[in-house]
């Protein structure tokens, strides 16, 4: 475990894992939409995935995607007018019976011990999924003395463990702070602890290290990670940054336009990407390493309006493999064993 | 009527080589820190510590390091929007010859403004709702009186058609642009003049993943086409390996380590750039990293440690790193390194 007493060190790299452990959440065919006066956007229009126990599922894609309302879904945050609009989302809760999130009054009580104590959600910016007027021990003892009942000593104690756990030396220092008295690495390493603080079954973690310098984002990635392997919770980490995929996920879904167009173990995805948008992603970034400054191959024009996404494969504006007809009603098809695509010319294009 | 002639017109500062366009030396920029009812000063920022670049002619000088690190502070002072506390910059203006941006006159700044542009970060905050992108990128034509009326349209329509966007989009506010365009709006903007040299400040990071893509390409295409010169701050060291001819690395307000981008990347001489290297997330998943974590945090720039900055963080440290600031010096031809024990050590850089 990372602490700042540590010294410098070198980290050990860990390979992907399979997706072999149980299910703890199901979502299928979830679609959630918004209904505004200039028309709807389906924000989620489809998507279906699994999280495993100990396992970590990474969802990538544009500004605009769908990724976050995915997450949003699940916890029943959608911001309005959003809805979900049909689907299911199973979770396995510990003592092994099920239930179905889709379709829970929000502010119902069952959703509420859901939120925060089996479901987690990290949030982008740590400062602003803190108060800034209340202490990091007042903020995380109120998650606790909530989920669990228990008393403010008690309460206390658990949050000196988990500040701990996340590598910030003198919890009780740390607990008695105003968000503003810390550094960024140190307030997202706070947020953590309070995601953790009732031992969730499922993290959501939605762009955690997007705010972050590049290497407090290796220590935070690092923490996350030897924190799963500890806990053993199941993990969904949204970014855009292929990178950050490549180096936290096991298996990754890549979302545009609201839908899925592949998913595949993290390796499948990144040695065989097989569809075009995915293609073309990896193939636009710069890369470190690469010797030549040859020009990047960008994706042609803009990510397409949302209240008038193309009809037929959403991507084929952009696409440079698009045929007329062909490409009209792409499915959602296993071309490999756990390798899905949503092309209608999956398997030629490359 | 009297005319103002520039004093330092002409004349080159030390340490400027055939080729030079800027020239920084001993740039420092302090910030005071006030308290109480009389707002008495009761210690400094430093946010800028000493630091010396030059850049040429037509290349593109990186530059990187972590938040606070100063680097924003430096492309401001460039700008002339912070006035340095001590130190000098000089600029080979097109028209005035060599001056000193922090010094120059009134009317000589005028004359550099023409020559020395800036790009932002933030395209939603940095175009005026209001003004439609005539008003906009016209503005700098027009100010400067290099046109107006129907040949200040021309000129717009030109510039639009350079970065890609339609002429026809003229008459528009940028609200209705995507933030890949807004981003063209504001480098139209930027180059109206011609420029000598343009700052880039983090000019991608706010785009998506395929829009970045796009617009590095345009900054390279206008590169090429108008002979700029741009520096570019930037802290995604993939982005600033692709675009940079040369990359100075910062910390705490000091770079720490200049060279060609491809020395730098695969020979780090510095711990704190190997550190910094080894960090970045590479996009595949078989060659996951064995990453140097850095302890602690960066330090606060109102209260450095002594000797070298880094030396708390470094695994290398030793006894004279505590004591004594490192001077940069130069290893190989144009590869400078502020590290005591440069010599002695054989850092990891990127795998090609």
């Amino acid at each position: 475990m990372m602490t700042s007493t540590d010294a410098v060190r070198v980290g050990t790299p860990s390979a992907p894992r399979d997706m072999d452990t149980p299910v703890v959440l199901d979502v299928n065919d979830l679609r959630t939409h918004f209904t505004l006066p200039a028309g709807t956007v389906r924000a989620v229009d489809g998507v279906s995935y699994r999280l495993h126990r100990g396992r970590t599922l990474g969802i990538v894609g544009e500004s605009g995607c769908g990724k976050s309302v995915t997450a949003q879904s699940i916890l029943g945050i959608v911001p309005r007018p959003g809805k979900v609009v049909s689907g299911s989302m199973v979770l396995t809760r510990a003592d092994g019976s099920t239930l179905e999130l889709a379709g829970l009054d929000p502010k119902g009580k069952v959703i509420r011990s859901v939120r925060g104590n089996e479901i987690a959600y990290i949030f982008q910016e740590p400062m602003s999924a803190l108060s800034p007027i209340h202490t990091i021990g007042h903020q995380i003892t109120e998650v606790i003395r909530l989920h669990t009942g228990a008393n403010r000593d008690q309460a206390r104690e658990r949050a000196e463990t988990v500040m701990r756990q996340v590598g910030l030396p003198r919890p009780d220092e740390v607990l008695g702070r105003y968000p503003h008295q810390l550094s960024g690495g140190m307030r997202q390493r706070a947020v953590i602890g309070i995601a953790l603080a009732c031992s969730p079954s499922i993290l959501i973690a939605d762009e955690p290290t997007t705010a972050l310098d590049v290497t407090t984002e290796a220590v935070i990635l690092d923490l996350v990670r030897s924190l799963q392997d500890t806990t053993g919770m199941a993990i969904q980490f949204i970014t855009h940054n292929l990178g950050v995929i490549a180096e936290i996920a096991d298996e990754v879904v890549v979302m545009y336009m609201g839908r899925q167009v592949e998913r595949a173990s993290v390796t499948d995805l990144f040695l065989r990407p097989q569809h075009p948008y995915t293609q073309a992603l990896l193939r636009s970034m710069p890369r470190l390493g690469k010797r030549a400054q040859a020009r990047l191959e960008a994706i042609e024009g803009m990510v397409p309006d949302p209240f008038s996404v193309p009809a037929g494969c959403a991507f084929h504006t952009r696409c440079r493999h698009y045929v007329p007809v062909r490409c009209d009603q792409p499915e959602y098809l296993e071309v490999a064993p756990g390798h899905w695509v949503r092309c209608s010319r999956a398997g030629e294009v490359a | 009527m009297t005319t103002n002639i520039p004093l330092q017109t002409g004349t080159a500062p030390a340490g400027a080589v055939e080729g030079d366009l800027l020239v920084v030396r001993d740039l420092v920029k302090h910030f005071p820190i006030r308290k109480g009812f009389w707002s008495k000063i009761v210690g400094q920022v430093r946010a800028v510590d000493g630091v010396s670049f030059n850049v040429r002619q037509g290349e593109t000088l990186g530059l990187v390091g972590e938040s606070g690190c100063g680097k924003t502070t430096t492309s401001r002072m460039v700008m002339r929007a912070y006035q340095p506390t001590g130190g000098t910059i000089y600029f080979r203006d097109r028209t005035q010859g060599w001056l000193d941006i922090p010094t120059a006159s009134a009317n000589q700044v005028r004359g550099i403004r023409r020559n020395l542009q800036m790009i932002f970060q933030d395209p939603y905050s940095s175009l005026n709702p209001r003004m439609t992108l005539l008003d906009i990128i016209g503005e700098p034509l027009m100010v400067n009186g290099v046109a107006k009326g129907s040949e200040l349209q021309d000129r717009v329509a030109e510039l639009l058609r350079l970065v890609g966007l339609h002429p026809e989009y003229m008459a528009r506010y940028p609200h209705a642009f995507s933030g890949g365009q807004r981003q063209r709006v504001g480098i139209a903007r930027a180059i109206a003049l011609e420029p000598q040299l343009v700052v880039c400040d983090e000019p991608v990071s706010a785009l998506d993943v395929s829009i970045q893509a796009q617009t590095l390409n345009l900054l390279e295409d206008l590169q090429a086409r108008l002979g700029l010169t741009y520096i570019f701050v930037a802290h995604d060291l993939s982005v600033v390996q692709h675009v940079s001819t040369r990359v100075a690395v910062m910390y705490v307000g000091r770079i720490v380590e200049c060279a060609p981008t491809e020395d730098l990347f695969f020979s780090p001489k510095h711990p704190y750039t190997e550190a910094l290297l080894s960090a970045v997330p590479t996009p595949d998943p078989t060659r996951r990293g064995s990453r140097i974590f850095l302890a602690g945090e960066v330090p606060d720039a109102s209260n450095p440690p002594p000797g070298c900055h880094f030396h708390p963080r470094c695994r290398y440290a030793a006894e004279i790193c505590r004591t004594t600031v490192p001077p940069l010096t130069e290893i190989a031809p144009g590869h400078t390194v502020a590290c005591h024990m440069s010599d002695q050590l054989s850092l990891t850089g990127v795998h090609a």
